[in-house]
């Protein structure tokens, strides 16, 4: 075959550029009477999350599937097609004073990409998540059938919500080809209140302090450098001018006299700790467990002699760890184990959503799933014969 | 199918008093909260605990009888109409609050749990649950799930869907199956999120793990009185316009306030052609702030009086009128359709005039009440069964309201959910490509159809049948790759 691109080291023998729903769709039935394996492609920001496709002969890129449909900016409503990178969804909405209430924690990415892997930063506190936000969704089934769910109004409960299933899915359901988001007011003003933290305990007392206070931040965030190095607690209050003062000024009793105060984003808010080609890990656990989870992450790097810098939310119990890239594979399966151990002690979980092959094929990127043989059947309906991004997803799916 | 073989296999598994099958006692199950449907269900059974759910509903699989999940029974689409041949599974008896973990703001229950009991249990740790549908001193939280309720205050805080983190169900293949958790994202598909609204038709949920929100710090609420409802729904723009997103704006038209008064007298200004109840909750500084921008609002736009609640007591009251207005139409008129449909909150002036011409068309009247802030009506169709014909204008009005809402790029349902009665408007609001995707899900869960049949959609999917796909041999498999 004639390799003219790849994803994730796999090489595929076409790439399709289609430019709207229809193309979209002429394009999947196409693959689909051909029995053709295809794998969705937006910026290809995160075509290195998961697990590599286990066959694929089709790219579907959809960077031309892009712009805005609609926005309504009078019901706080947009509609916007899969392939327009977030961020000129957010200039689109600026003038209007909205936004998409999504943070961008890798530069460049689409919304169709951000839908299908539910990338989510700092503000998901506040905000919630895309299955939060997502109102309506236009899908290209696996058999290039074209089905909508979902609307343009915020509230609706007609039918099932194909939204909240699509979301997350890294395209093994359909191709999303559409999305109607629930808007959010820009804020009048914003305010970063960040303290150091002596150790894990430290800043979970922080972070309980400002859970328990009236402050309702937007973000509440923590990072911790390598080597159990020092920590960052840092919260966003986001509102109007007197209100961000106050909050900030509760904020800087809560946390200390040592707290900086800035109008914009610290260093490193709201970007993974990882570069590329490093090994990135996604941690969740119990709110209450976010100081275990960060002292369990100190002592597995101690333990194993490897750098971990873990940064997150820790206002949800959303962390991210990442390591070198270069760390030996072994010695990478050894910190993901007793990562394992301490997310489920946590009621939580751990996902290696991003590493370099080797490391890859040596350790269960997805861990535990819940509800599996569901999800299989899920898949089996949407895709019986296998075509969208097989072997992408959690137990092979 | 067998109720006769059903209840006899269950009898070995529950208690006497877990199983109901005398007609006089299964006709309390007769009906939900939209009482003109009514369906005896051939058997009652109430399960004390998720393992009895389970083997509940493996009993019904094995006797090929369907089956009906009913929490408190106050759903207002018949999604909880029993099947005269299926079994009715009623939750009243998992009434538990397993825990409240302020710590983890998270709180474990039951699906039999009283939705403001959630409520009431975490406030001494200054936290609340905040989906608070009208019903919520009578209606379950299993029922808030399986419907994915809303409330008033859904404008900020959203709906049932944005509020739980987990559950546990019994699938319709009677196996109980954890689906997310206390942690947020659990990997794999969320199926969580596509179970929260199914309407029992995915399955039962037998445990629930919801988000605690943390109580406010301040709540201040307005009562507005302008002279119609297009100056109301003017000021409720411009609020929303100039970047507030208030708690609740909910809004009555004269004829509902002429009930509401009747019915509790809750002294809203007279003459008031239209009422809008404004709150904002939050930090004090934020508050304080936005009220005096919202009071701004209302009287650039007309409104003739403004109260502001003094103290809870007041509020209450403020909310008592709203809260009271279904019920209370029942005071002006023998007999009443609620409607509950959604529109592009923007589209309101026009839609009412619509309605309105609607209703004189039919010479029916129609009292409008809706949460304005997010463009949920539920205008209140009048009649009198009593005189010949006007139960059918009524139903005629009703189901036209239902087209303006979806020619406005709307809803048929925005919080009351489609159960028997809707399931024949799904085709307006979707393609049957739609709505056969959507049964792709219903297919994954339960294949032989018998968790609430009847419901949601129109016409039944096939599982067996997958229409216009390819079938021949799957080369991937045959090479031995496990294939999903």
């Amino acid at each position: 075959m004639t390799v003219v691109d790849e994803i994730a080291g796999v090489p595929a023998a076409a790439v399709a550029e289609p430019a709207s729903t229809a193309e979209v769709a002429d394009v999947v039935r196409g693959a689909a009477a051909d029995e053709l394996a295809l794998v969705v492609r937006g910026a290809g920001t995160r075509q290195d999350w998961a697990l590599p496709p286990q066959r694929l002969d089709l790219i579907v890129d959809l960077g031309g599937v892009c712009g805005l449909v609609e926005h309504a900016a009078g019901d706080l409503v947009a509609i916007v097609r899969a392939g327009t990178p977030l961020r000129e969804v957010q200039e689109a909405l600026r003038p209007a004073g909205q936004q998409l209430a999504l943070d961008e924690p890798l530069p460049g990415a689409t919304v169709g990409g951000t839908v299908a892997v539910n990338a989510s930063g700092p503000r998901r506190m506040l905000y919630g998540t895309v299955r939060d936000l997502l109102i309506g969704v236009t899908v290209v089934r696996a058999d290039g059938v074209v089905a909508k769910a979902g609307g343009k109004v915020v509230k609706n409960v007609a039918g099932y919500d194909l939204g909240k299933l699509v979301a997350g899915s890294y395209g093994t359901l359909g191709v999303i080809t559409e999305c109607a988001f629930r808007l959010h007011p820009l804020p009048a003003a914003a305010r970063y209140v960040s303290a150091p933290a002596a150790g894990p305990d430290e800043a979970g007392r922080a972070v309980a302090s400002v859970l328990a206070a009236q402050v309702v931040p937007s973000a509440l965030e923590v990072d911790m450098a390598a080597g159990e190095g020092p920590l960052t607690v840092t919260a966003l209050v986001e509102g109007v001018p007197a209100g961000v003062d106050r909050r900030a000024a509760d904020l800087r009793k809560l946390l200390g006299e040592e707290t900086e105060q800035a109008e914009s984003p610290p260093p490193c808010w709201g970007t993974y700790p990882w570069a590329p080609g490093d090994v990135g890990i996604k941690l969740t656990c119990a709110l209450s467990r976010v100081p275990y989870l960060l002292t369990a992450a100190g002592v597995t790097a101690r333990l194993h002699d490897v750098p971990v810098r873990v940064r997150g939310s820790a206002g949800t119990g959303v962390l991210y760890a990442g390591l070198p890239g270069d760390t030996d594979p072994g010695v990478v399966a050894g910190v993901i184990s007793d990562l394992r151990a301490a997310t489920r002690a946590g009621a939580g979980h751990c996902v290696v959503l991003t590493a370099p092959p080797p490391v890859r094929t040596r350790v269960d990127v997805w861990g535990h799933v819940d509800g599996l043989d569901l999800m299989r059947r899920v898949k089996e309906q949407f895709d019986p014969a296998g075509t969208l991004a097989p072997g992408r997803f959690v137990g092979g799916i | 199918m067998s109720i006769g073989a059903l209840a006899t296999a269950m009898h070995s598994r529950l208690a006497e008093d877990q199983i109901i099958t005398d007609r006089a006692r299964l006709r309390t199950y007769e009906c939900d909260g939209l009482a003109h449907y009514r369906v005896v269900p051939g058997i009652v059974l109430l399960p004390r605990t998720a393992e009895e759910c389970a083997a509940v509903v493996r009993a019904c699989v094995a006797h090929g009888v369907p089956f009906v999940a009913r929490g408190s029974g106050t759903g207002l689409s018949g999604g909880a109409l029993p099947h005269a041949d299926g079994a009715l599974i009623v939750t009243s008896q998992l009434r538990a609050i397993r825990e409240v973990a302020p710590q983890d703001e998270r709180a474990v229950l039951e699906p039999g749990v009283i939705n403001l009991q959630v409520s009431k249990a975490a406030a001494p740790h200054g936290y609340y649950y905040a989906p608070d549908p009208s019903s919520q001193q009578i209606c379950s939280i299993g029922g808030n799930v399986a419907e994915n309720s809303g409330g008033a205050h859904c404008l900020k805080y959203g709906f049932t869907a944005n509020h739980v983190t987990g559950v546990q169900i019994v699938t319709p293949d009677g196996e109980l199956v954890r689906l997310g958790g206390r942690a947020p994202d659990a990997p794999g598909y969320d199926l969580l999120g596509a179970f929260v609204g199914s309407e029992g038709t995915l399955g039962i949920a037998t445990e629930v793990t919801v988000r605690l929100v943390r109580l406010p710090e301040t709540v201040r609420t307005l009562l507005a009185a302008f002279t119609g409802t297009d100056a109301a729904g003017a000021a409720t723009s411009a609020i929303i316009a100039a970047g507030v997103v208030p708690a609740a704006v909910e809004m009555m038209d004269a004829l509902a306030i002429e009930a509401a008064e009747a019915a509790v007298h809750c002294g809203y200004p007279a003459g008031a052609g239209a009422v809008l109840i404004v709150e904002l909750d939050g930090p004090a500084a934020e508050v304080e702030a936005q009220f005096a921008a919202v009071e701004e609002f209302c009287r650039a736009h007309g409104a003739f009086e403004i109260r502001i609640a003094a103290d809870d007591a007041e509020r209450a009251l403020f909310w008592k009128g709203r809260k009271s207005a279904f019920a209370a139409v029942g005071r002006i008129s023998p007999d009443y359709i609620v409607q509950d449909g959604v529109i592009p909150r923007t589209a309101l002036p026009q839609v009412l005039t619509r309605i309105g011409e609607l209703a004189r068309e039919h010479g029916v009247r129609v009292a409008n009440v809706f949460h304005a802030g997010d463009g949920n009506l539920h205008p209140l169709v009048l009649f009198d069964e009593a005189v010949a014909g006007q139960a059918e204008r009524a139903e005629t009005v009703s189901g036209a309201i239902l087209d303006i809402c979806v020619e406005h790029g709307g809803s048929i349902t925005g919080e009351h959910g489609v159960g028997v009665d809707k399931a024949k408007h799904m085709p307006r609001m979707y393609t049957e490509a739609d709505l056969d995707t959507m049964q792709l899900l219903r297919c994954a869960f339960d294949p032989r159809g018998l968790a609430n049949p009847g419901k949601v959609f129109p016409t039944p999917r096939l599982c067996g049948e997958v229409p216009g796909r390819r079938k021949g041999p799957n080369p991937w498999h045959d090479a031995g790759v496990e294939v999903f």
